[in-house]
């Protein structure tokens, strides 16, 4: 019997879709937990009691957060199609990338939110230009090479939640002119088999990042949308 | 082949002090290249080019940069020579991850506040601190080490904040050694390590660094 697989998360998360992806290219089944983030289970609580965030992956009873974690001790416990290269430079570079556009390159991108101020938006430029030298100088179709990798996967916000993001939020500078590598691989990335069925609905998110960013017609079912994301001490903003 | 290999830092720097300890336990020769935080070379934004900090480690003309991250590459990179700084099982591995990128994250943030803020965002810095250290100490449980009978990718994360105690304790007027006893005893037990003894900064030289750069940042 194969070891029970569980992945506590919420539909809209670019983060828990990290660990849903990766499962997805070792063809492991599992089962998904809902979780209400201005609700959180206790069994959210008991595995994550550090962070109490979204994703957590159970494996055998045993859980593991923060996404990169998870991502790198599926490549870890199953074979089959590597999510990191083999050699030691090349995993190297792809965990700094990994961690660069967790750290650095999706803060400085929210950070422009619906302000659009010219700094915020150069800044995210410069970000976003790292990203589109090292496909340059790589010259393949994914940052993992012919398949997706590490990088891929962490960059899965910028492939897709991010163009929805600036949809809502009326600024767009994340454009084909720009950055015609970056475009060309978010289209192949979100049509990737393993990657399609992990993406929350676009109008969902669109809606989402509406009633985000304050521009919602409908009042009430912002209000409750609001209490969803839960706007008190123990939901992370920064997670959308 | 003649390996050359490039150890980048500046002498303050916990990071770096982690690499230091990497590179003693595995006893892998290397080349040491201070940089001046406060006049930095076109060298380093060579091999740094996204950050432009230190520590970075350039072997045979290709450079890592950020310090776990290191540790894992020569963990893998000198694979044959003991000891193994990540656990084999799979698990182990991504708790020893865990527990790092909790100390990356939080930590140093949290120290800072103590030592450059004052009232209640020293008092938050502080309790956020004591919050940390105290989780990191139950992670520790009973153990040695983190990594079990032997020094661990999360005691090598951890141990070069040892030289900050004092620093802490002098601003935020607090003992570790009272808040955290087990964990006190472990950085003692650490600090009796030849890798870790060679990389360990003076605690006052820490502290002095500290109190004059404070003076200079708040001119």
């Amino acid at each position: 019997m194969a070891d029970p697989v569980k992945l506590y998360g919420t539909v809209l998360s670019a983060y828990v879709c990290r660990a849903k992806i990766a499962l997805n290219m070792k063809g492991i089944k599992y089962e998904n937990i809902e979780e209400d983030l201005s609700n959180k289970s206790a069994d959210l609580l008991k595995y994550n009691p550090v962070h109490k965030k979204v994703p957590v992956l159970v494996h055998n009873g045993n859980p593991i957060s923060e996404s990169l974690v998870i991502v790198e001790y599926i490549d870890d416990v199953w074979k089959g199609v590597p999510i990191l290269p083999q050699d030691p430079y090349e995993r190297a570079v792809a965990r700094f990338l990994a961690k660069f556009i967790d750290e650095k390159c999706i803060p400085v991108i929210k950070a422009v939110g619906s302000n659009g101020d010219e700094q915020s938006i150069a800044e995210a430029c410069e970000q976003l230009q790292i990203l589109e030298n090292e496909l340059k100088v790589k010259g393949t179709k994914f940052f993992g090479g012919d398949n997706i990798g590490l990088v891929d996967i962490a960059a899965d916000f910028i492939a897709y939640w991010h163009a929805i993001r600036e949809e809502a939020a009326g600024i767009k500078f994340f454009t084909a002119d720009k950055f015609p590598k970056l475009t060309k691989w978010a289209d192949d990335f979100v049509n990737c088999q393993v990657v399609k069925s992990t993406l929350p609905p676009r109008e969902h998110m669109l809606a989402f990042y509406m009633k985000f960013f304050g521009k919602a017609n409908d009042e009430e079912s912002y209000r409750s949308d609001v209490d969803q994301l839960g706007n008190g001490s123990n939901v992370d903003q920064h997670q959308w | 082949m003649v390996e050359e290999l490039v150890f980048v830092n500046f002498w303050s720097s916990p990071f770096g002090c982690r690499v230091k300890i990497a590179l003693e336990e595995k006893g892998i020769p290397y080349d040491y290249k201070e940089e001046d935080l406060f006049n930095k070379t076109s060298f380093l934004s060579e091999i740094n080019p996204v950050y432009n900090k230190v520590p970075v480690l350039v072997h045979n003309g290709k450079s890592i940069c950020e310090s776990l991250n290191i540790i894992e590459y020569i963990d893998e990179a000198w694979s044959d020579r003991s000891p193994s700084f990540l656990p084999s099982d799979p698990y182990q591995r991504s708790q020893a991850r865990f527990w790092a990128d909790f100390i990356d994250k939080e930590l140093y943030e949290a120290s800072k506040k103590i030592y450059r803020c004052k009232g209640e965002e020293q008092e938050s810095g502080k309790k956020e601190l004591l919050r940390i250290l105290k989780l990191v100490e139950g992670e520790l449980g009973n153990k040695p080490f983190f990594g079990g009978d032997n020094l661990g990718f999360v005691d090598i994360s951890l141990i070069p904040f040892y030289s900050r105690f004092y620093t802490w304790e002098t601003f935020g007027k607090f003992s570790i050694e009272e808040e955290c006893p087990n964990l006190m005893a472990w950085a003692k037990r650490c600090s009796q390590k030849e890798s870790v003894a060679k990389s360990l900064v003076d605690p006052i030289k820490i502290y002095d660094f500290i109190f004059y750069l404070n003076k200079y940042l708040t001119k």
